[in-house]
């Protein structure tokens, strides 16, 4: 009987453990193997080196495209979480018709019906140097001259990532937060709280777990991005993502690799931080 | 006795919209008593609670603490206290912090506000747990770090909203021993909201009857049990028998019921044995039922079954007329 029930543990979890393994593991594991190979500009040599991390921490470029990546990922996340917690919370707190809160909830999401490219692109026209916001401004008389760093800069990448990223902080924190029972809040204020005192020692601790699920959203998000800051920087900047892909359109596949693999583990270092912090099992 | 400290309701009013949940109630809650508000649901108990609390806006009237008209303050500058009916303890905190929230909320620090807060503990017996979190207790040791987190700030007024409903019926009844002991210790007013008889009987001092927004009766517990204004008193109370007598109606407890030769007549259509007394309800001639509680060695000296025809007794002195 028990060993029965063991096979059949083993078979109800196989099919799960098949496609992970065929679709995530085996995947990993190629690049991981592949980032030891060599490559010529017209070859590839299967042979064991270490030649592509030596070239990868030896140039003075990973580390600045090092560095562009985790500033977009910081700004981005501090931006969305911003904007994401205070949506979430004028949603679940402020809204007292959980019918109006659904019907909000679900107009938040109308924009990610369309493609992300088309919503990065449509930024293109608002932010050029004659466009609308430019032209606005100046008959405005706000400026004199079209500003330059609307479009095809930090600024525009980073506006497009908020863009495209702030549902991703909204719905997990927004989903934590209705879970809160209200009669907290009353409590908190029997108790003397201010409405600041309130979000701060009742609110936010019980919000953790959703804003780390939001956080892991966003960062990997970003961190893995390469078609975002190529449309909004014109090419102008760089982070590892476009870094890989250009490796890539140049078949320099051990050396995309090679940087896949660091930026693989700088991502788990940056969530493993984090879930340090802030216990999230109960949301999942 | 009047104190001049007393809490006092002055046509306190309720509206939502265009239906009144509280009704002009006027009434003064006496220092350090134990006063339960009881009634069906609905009947504006709990609005009342939560307008002295704070928590609820008041329409009309007001509340005075001490003479002071308290009813346009925050619930924290009141002195009132409120203790929640699903406790709402903090769940991140342990039970330390969790009674020591209001002190750090005003900004004491930390080795004064343990100490206050381990006083809390003690007084309640939850020295033990300090550092566990909530979920980690069980419903009564829940309810007593809520007892012990609204007392903290030392208010004039405690108020409970039905306390004990969460309880099971055995813990229920330990903890509302509890509840008194400490309102003995402390002396300060305890407000109850409960819809059941059973616990207002055994913890107020005096007992506020509400029914549809307004106060139906309201007195010592005894003289509100043994003297049931209305009808609905007298069948919310429980225990007693409301009767048409003489084109009028009466109350009768039903434990002065006595089964003789003479009387009214009757048809038995239940028995219950409760123990120390027997449950007999029967149907008089006229279709209301009686209930006679038969002290259980009187009844099975002549038991009756379901159809048996009694005579239904009571001394006249005991019939209690009831206004209309």
């Amino acid at each position: 009987m028990l060993k029965n029930r063991h096979i059949q543990g083993w078979l109800q979890a196989s099919p799960l453990t098949l496609v992970l393994i065929g679709f995530l593991i085996l995947p990993i594991i190629t690049i991981v193997v592949v980032s030891f190979w060599q490559a010529t500009e017209f070859s590839i040599i299967p042979a064991f080196s270490l030649e592509n991390y030596e070239f990868l921490f030896g140039s003075h470029v990973t580390y600045k495209v090092f560095y562009a990546t985790l500033k977009y990922a910081a700004i981005t996340w501090a931006l969305t979480l911003l904007i994401g917690f205070t949506v979430a919370y004028y949603l679940a707190f402020h809204i007292r018709s959980q019918t109006m809160q659904i019907a909000l909830f679900l107009l938040c999401t109308i924009p990610f019906w369309t493609s992300n490219i088309i919503r990065m692109i449509s930024w293109i026209p608002f932010l050029g140097r004659n466009g609308i916001a430019n032209s606005a401004l100046q008959s405005w008389g706000v400026i004199d001259q079209p500003l330059e760093w609307l479009l095809y800069s930090d600024f525009s990448v980073i506006l497009a990532f908020v863009h495209l990223y702030t549902l991703f902080m909204v719905v997990p924190i927004f989903n934590t937060m209705t879970r809160i029972d209200h009669s907290l809040i009353e409590a908190a204020r029997d108790n003397g709280a201010s409405g600041f005192q309130t979000l701060r020692h009742v609110i936010v601790p019980l919000t953790k777990p959703g804003i780390m699920i939001g956080t892991i959203f966003v960062l990997t998000l970003v961190m893995g991005d390469f078609i975002t800051v190529r449309f909004m920087s014109g090419s102008q900047k760089a982070n590892v993502g476009r870094l890989i892909s250009n490796d890539i359109a140049l078949l320099q596949y051990p050396s995309a690799a090679a940087t896949a693999v660091i930026l693989l583990i700088t991502v788990l270092i940056v969530i493993g931080i984090l879930l340090r912090f802030v216990d999230i099992r109960k949301e999942l | 006795m009047r104190s001049g400290k007393d809490l006092e309701l002055v046509t306190l009013t309720k509206r939502y919209g265009t239906t009144v949940a509280v009704d002009r109630i006027n009434y003064v809650f006496e220092n350090g008593s134990y006063v339960c508000l009881l009634g069906p649901s609905g009947c504006g108990k709990s609005t009342t609670l939560r307008m002295i609390a704070g928590h609820e806006s008041v329409s009309d009237g007001s509340i005075l603490l001490d003479g002071f008209d308290i009813s346009h303050l925050p619930p924290a500058k009141r002195g009132t206290a409120m203790m929640f009916q699903n406790y709402a303890l903090f769940p991140h905190l342990n039970v330390r912090d969790n009674v020591a929230f209001s002190l750090r909320m005003k900004g004491i620090d930390k080795p004064e506000r343990h100490k206050a807060a381990n006083e809390m503990l003690d007084l309640v017996h939850m020295t033990a747990f300090a550092d566990r979190l909530p979920a980690q207790l069980s419903g009564g040791q829940q309810q007593r770090v809520a007892l012990a987190r609204a007392l903290v700030t030392k208010p004039r007024v405690l108020l409970l909203d039905e306390p004990l409903s969460a309880l099971d019926p055995f813990l229920r009844i330990k903890v509302r021993a509890e509840l008194k002991r400490i309102q003995r210790e402390l002396g300060i007013t305890f407000l109850h909201v409960t819809h059941g008889q059973d616990e207002a009987l055994a913890l107020a001092d005096e007992i506020v009857v509400m029914n549809n927004a307004v106060i139906e009766q309201a007195g010592p517990a005894r003289s509100v049990w043994n003297g049931p204004r209305t009808e609905f008193v007298a069948r919310f109370m429980g225990g007693h028998n409301v009767i048409s007598l003489d084109g009028a109606k009466v109350a009768l407890r039903a434990d002065e019921v006595t089964l003789g030769e003479a009387g009214l007549a009757a048809t038995v259509i239940s028995v219950e044995y409760q123990g120390a007394h027997v449950a007999m309800t029967s149907m008089t001639d006229a279709g209301e039922e009686v209930l006679a509680l038969v002290p259980e060695e009187q009844f099975f000296q002549t038991p009756k079954n379901p159809g048996d025809a009694v005579r239904l007794a009571w001394d006249e002195g005991r019939v209690h007329r009831l206004q209309t």
